[in-house]
């Protein structure tokens, strides 16, 4: 009889401490009545897990526009909703269809990765959702006749083409592909192999969730590559590159945007080191008006990877608020018309919803100790 | 089809496979030798791994090991590191007995049943060192929880090195101390299960638990005894996995922990011998298949190859009960 009391102590103990535990997540968006003005919108990425690095930065700049907006227009208040899909296409889509559901949801920052977004785009716009985001990157998202999509961010033909002007510039001399099979890993590294030519050494195919490498740095050996590109995110990326680098291969390690992420560094141990990662996402101090002063000050470090962006894309639907717009009709439209300045980059959409190729910008960034450090803007071509 | 790679390094290759396997082969025994006993398949072992890892970046933390130590350090921390892995991964495992399985035992619960509690505990644990730890620890450990379900690097204890060259084919000094140990351990177990008092109990309760128990063996603490051996098997494949790859995270378990109980049916489930042969022979065809196809063919390859296997020999390559061998 004791026993089994003390059994249920322990498990009501348990549950409490759990429950504790889930309590201190953070909450973000209170429920504040939205008189006339206002109204609520969903931010949906991977805001845990695995490659959450590279998408936080985003979240933080998006609730940074949002809160700006509250603190200044107490009768105008934006709710913003967190949904965490983990990068997971499985998880976004159900949460697409209660977005969608939901007719006080009246926009939507995200996806933030391509197979998420792939995968929730028909949903978002059978409800007539706009559906901005900050860092999907795959190119094909926009040439599907997606009548709701738009990114505030530069495609990965864009990217890939500039990481080939890149290594061309290095005088590389044989090029090795890897990438993770991912809708956006496999695309940006077909779009890179496309402009390489005869540049390009060999190529290898890994699989997501993968730790040993053997093969693979067997293969580069024999390539004899004195680059080494990888298109995929930090999860595969740390242990390859760190595990590239025991088996004694110099070549020059070069990762697109998924890798702007501070856990790369920290995950490879030093195996980073000197790496080059290349994004479409502005260096902090480059970005427009006072974005990265504010950003610092709310969260205590600089914006990663698609700070501005995230801010950018959250800016569109305060706009449009502002603009006294209160259908999910109005509100799509309003964005597709959007031409305005942004902290980014300048938001002007094309009809696919591709943000205006010329106003793109890619920038080489090269990993130092664990921080990425601005080298140079890329040419496009 | 890139036969050239496969054969032009042949020997090199069989060298990588039989490392990667050979890790493979550590963690298969956990779940080998409670399948022997209990006839349950304890999908929470990948997780006693995990816990061994973490257990290993902890230790290396908190001593602020760098990049590189000094030899002498090195052997240290890796001594250290074992002692620490081995009673870390021992005692999670141990505690997964007490706490889920044993109460289950008491009123004689259907083997399903231990099944789904089995992946249940596994899920409770990654979660714990996924979420609830980044949240409760975050500050204190920074390097460890700092945010959650991060992928974690651990300093590179040895520098890789190769130290044997034989005919092009090169062995470096982690695939040498990974295969040395890897075999010193399976000896040692395979001694203790054959040739002491303690391992004639595990036998006979494994072979028929009630005769066993009428001639004075004491289930309980056979239970208990193979736990806490697969989880010191566990522990060391978990320093031998820093050592070599030297990265961790809540959720490294699971690939790992499938590919070695593939391993552990592989060989024959319940046989020690089986699961040293069938995580070798899991590597090599993973290394063969990445090289002849691409490494996205991988777990196709090696779990073709498991189907094929069993087709023709139902109870693994060594069979499931290999008289003495057995666990």
């Amino acid at each position: 009889m004791r026993r089994s009391y003390s059994r249920a102590l322990g498990t009501a103990a348990l549950a409490a401490v759990l429950v504790a535990a889930a309590g201190c997540q953070d909450t973000s968006g209170d429920d504040t009545a939205s008189g006339e003005c206002g109204g609520k919108i969903a931010i949906f990425g991977a805001f845990s897990g695995d490659n959450a690095g590279l998408v936080l930065p985003s979240l933080n700049g998006a609730k940074l526009a949002i809160k700006q907006h509250n603190d200044a227009n107490a009768d105008c208040q934006i709710t913003l909703q967190e949904f965490d899909t983990q990068g997971d296409a499985a998880q976004a889509t159900p949460i697409a269809n209660e977005v969608a559901g939901d007719a006080s949801f009246l926009g939507v920052i995200g996806g933030h990765f391509s197979a998420e977004t792939d995968a929730t785009m028909p949903v978002y716009e059978a409800a007539g959702l706009a559906m901005v985001s900050p860092s999907a990157t795959r190119t094909d998202l926009t040439s599907k006749g997606n009548k709701s999509f738009f990114r505030v961010v530069g495609n990965d033909a864009t990217q890939g083409g500039a990481v080939s002007t890149y290594v061309k510039s290095q005088n590389a001399t044989k090029v090795f592909m890897i990438d993770d099979g991912s809708a956006y890993g496999a695309g940006i590294t077909a779009e890179l192999g496309k402009n390489l030519g005869p540049l390009l050494a060999g190529s290898d195919k890994i699989q997501e969730r993968q730790s040993q490498f053997d093969p693979t740095i067997a293969k580069i050996k024999a390539a004899g590559a004195d680059f080494v590109f990888y298109g995929g995110y930090t999860r595969e990326a740390a242990p390859l590159v760190r595990q590239m680098r025991a088996a004694g291969i110099k070549a020059k390690f070069v990762g697109p945007d998924g890798l702007y992420d501070p856990a790369f560094p920290e995950g490879a141990s030093g195996g980073a080191e000197g790496s080059i990662i290349t994004c479409p996402c502005l260096p902090a101090d480059k970005a427009g008006g006072s974005f990265a002063a504010d950003y610092q000050k709310a969260y205590g470090q600089a914006p990663g990877s698609y700070g501005a962006e995230g801010f950018d894309a959250a800016q569109i639907y305060v706009d449009a608020f502002k603009d006294g717009k209160k259908s999910r009709a109005d509100i799509l439209a309003f964005v597709k018309a959007y031409d305005k300045q942004g902290v980014s980059k300048y938001v002007k959409f094309a009809e696919n919803g591709d943000v205006d190729p010329t106003k793109v910008v890619i920038w080489s960034y090269q990993i130092k100790g664990t921080a990425f450090e601005p080298l140079q803007e890329l040419k496009l071509s | 089809m890139n036969f050239d790679d496969l054969f032009g390094h042949f020997g090199q290759h069989t060298v990588d496979g039989l490392s990667k396997g050979a890790i493979y082969a550590l963690i298969a025994l956990g779940y080998t030798l409670v399948y022997g006993v209990l006839r349950l398949i304890n999908f929470a072992h990948s997780e006693v791994f995990m816990v061994g890892t973490f257990a290993v970046l902890g230790l290396w933390t908190a001593f602020g090991v760098e990049n590189n130590p000094p030899i002498g350090q090195a052997i240290l921390f890796l001594v250290l590191g074992l002692i620490v892995a081995a009673i870390a991964s021992g005692g999670t495992a141990l505690a997964i007995e007490r706490i889920a399985y044993r109460p289950l035992r008491r009123k004689n619960a259907p083997p399903l049943i231990f099944l789904i509690t089995a992946i249940g505990v596994s899920l409770v644990l990654v979660e714990v060192f996924g979420l609830l730890l980044p949240r409760l620890l975050g500050g204190a450990v920074p390097s460890m929880f700092s945010r959650e379900r991060i992928i974690l690097g651990m300093p590179t204890i040895l520098e890789q090195k190769t130290v044997i060259e034989i005919a092009g084919i090169e062995i470096n000094n982690i695939q040498l101390i990974v295969f040395v140990s890897v075999l010193a351990m399976m000896a040692a177990l395979d001694w203790f299960i054959n040739r002491t008092r303690y391992g004639r109990g595990v036998r006979a309760v494994a072979q028929n638990p009630e005769t066993a128990a009428l001639m004075g063996v004491n289930q309980e603490r056979v239970i208990m005894l193979i736990f806490v051996l697969g989880g010191i098997m566990a522990g060391a494949a978990a320093l031998l996995w820093s050592m070599r790859f030297g990265i961790t995270q809540s959720s490294i378990g699971f690939v790992l922990g499938l590919k070695a109980f593939t391993a552990a049916v592989l060989g024959g489930i319940g046989n020690l011998r089986g699961a040293l042969v069938g995580g070798l022979f899991l590597g090599l065809v993973e290394v063969y298949g990445a090289t002849l196809f691409s490494s996205e063919w991988e777990d196709v390859i090696a779990f073709v190859v498991l189907v094929v296997v069993l087709m023709f020999r139902p109870t693994g390559l060594l069979g499931e009960s290999l008289g003495r061998a057995r666990a």
